[in-house]
Parts: structure tokens; C-alpha cells; sequence
């Protein structure tokens, strides 16, 4: 994973290069929050270009991070999902609407 | 193995977080004879993932046991068979709820299930306290070229 930082935007980009899985998330966790808690960036990016599978696992970890994010008052983007990481963003994103509406 | 399957495969190994990458791939690599398109290998591969890190982080919580998977291939169809002798699941109904998680500290998703349900065709939770859990799901490859023609 790179890791790049434009001051003058505060923004912070991740390249994001590994397979997401349980395996890798707590490395990336740990060095995520390293670099955020440093910058305190306005905003964040998540790049997905070389990722080629991620899992659950992955959302969690994204989750945690997005928390962190809003709470530094910082906002979050993801960009460049291959199909596969989609459908897992995507599943993620009904089950939640589904959780809100239906309570 | 007896030949009533097209083929059939068995992998055991310990339930190390280093072998999740390692359990998808062999199995994608096994599925791969029925010819499936990339997006059928993807969402096998997603579906292992999940419950191999199951078995891992909740069967065996971290300690060290086996995880055995089981394939069997049969006219377009594989089933994946993947176990654990670990602690087992109490409640399996309370768990296969979307977003449900014993681990939220964790920050686990608690959607292992919902894509291994929603990414194979059949699905099933067998488990047992301090027995163990088998869950047991089929997908069918090339299902739409099939459909229309």
C-alpha cells in the first residue's frame, strides 16, 4: 500500500495494492491510522485500482476507518472498485438500506 | 471418493489467517475445470473467503485447528463443503441475520453469511456447540449461457 499526502488540498490518498482479506486487515488498519491521525486530512481516498479481491473483512475494516474519518470531521471517497470489490460495496449498501427501512 | 461426482477434491490445513488467500485460490483453481466465467469465480472465491475466515477467527478463535474443505463437481454444478471442530454456533438463525456480529469490537461486518448466501446458489449452516459448524453451498457455473440456449 502507498500512501500520498497533498497539503495544500489536505488530501490523503491510499493505494490500496494487496487482497483484502482478514489476513491483511489488521496491518492496514494499524497503518491507515497511522497516516490519518498524522495529517488530519480534509479528505480521504481509498484506491482500489490494484486491489483484485476483497471480502468482508474489508468492509469492516473501511467501516472502522470511515468512523474515524467523520469524527475528525474529514470526508471519504472510494475509487476504482473492480467488479468484484463492487458487489461486495454494493451487498453492503442494501443490507444496510434494508436494516434502515425495515427495521 | 466414490464415483457417483465428475471429480472430487479434499484440502485440509491450519486454521491460520495466512491460509484464507490460499483455500480461495485452490478452490477457484478446482472450480475452474467447469469453466466458469470470471464474475462465477469471483463470487466462489468471495464465498470461501468468508467461511474460511469463519472457521478461523469464530470455530477456533484464533487458535490453531484444522479446516477441511471438500469439492465436488457434477454436470455444471460444485459443491463446497468447508468445517470446522471448533466452538460451533449456538444460535445459527440469530447468526446468519445481515449485519449480526459476536465481534463488533472488532469491527467485523457481520455479512460472512448474506454473501455466501447471496453470492452461491444453495447454502446451508450446520453446526453444533463445542462440536463444530459444516456449512455446505453449490453453486451452478454457466447457469445463464444454459438458460438461453
Amino acid at each position: 500500500m502507498d500512501c500520498i499526502y497533498v497539503p495544500k488540498d489536505k488530501l490523503l490518498t491510499f493505494k490500496l495494492s494487496e487482497d483484502i482479506d482478514d489476513n491483511q486487515t489488521d496491518k492496514l488498519r494499524r497503518k491507515i491510522d497511522n497516516e490519518i491521525t498524522r495529517f488530519l486530512p480534509r479528505k480521504t481516498i481509498f484506491d482500489f485500482s490494484n486491489v483484485t479481491f476483497m471480502d468482508s473483512a474489508g468492509i469492516g475494516m473501511l467501516l472502522g476507518r470511515y468512523k474515524l474519518i467523520k469524527m475528525l470531521g474529514g470526508e471519504l471517497a472510494i475509487t476504482n472498485a473492480n467488479k468484484q470489490v463492487e458487489k461486495i460495496f454494493e451487498l453492503s449498501r442494501n443490507i444496510k438500506n434494508n436494516s434502515n427501512s425495515g427495521g | 471418493m466414490l464415483g457417483i461426482y465428475d471429480n472430487e477434491m479434499k484440502l485440509e490445513f491450519a486454521s491460520k489467517s495466512t491460509n484464507e488467500a490460499f483455500a480461495r485460490i485452490s478452490v477457484a483453481a478446482f472450480a475452474s475445470q467447469l469453466d466458469p466465467t470470471i464474475d462465477e469465480l469471483a463470487d466462489i472465491k468471495t464465498a470461501v473467503s468468508e467461511a474460511v475466515t469463519n472457521c478461523i477467527i469464530h470455530g477456533y478463535e484464533n487458535t490453531i485447528g484444522i479446516v477441511k474443505i471438500e469439492c465436488k463437481l457434477k454436470d455444471n454444478s460444485i459443491e463446497i463443503q468447508i468445517s470446522d471442530t471448533g466452538k460451533g454456533i449456538v444460535d445459527v438463525e440469530q447468526a446468519k441475520k445481515p449485519l449480526y456480529t459476536t465481534k463488533a469490537n472488532l469491527e467485523r461486518s457481520g455479512m460472512g453469511f448474506t454473501i455466501m448466501e447471496s453470492f452461491m446458489d444453495e447454502f446451508k449452516v450446520e453446526s453444533i456447540p463445542e462440536i463444530g459448524t459444516k456449512i455446505t453451498m453449490k453453486k451452478y457455473i454457466n447457469k445463464e449461457k444454459q438458460e438461453e440456449t
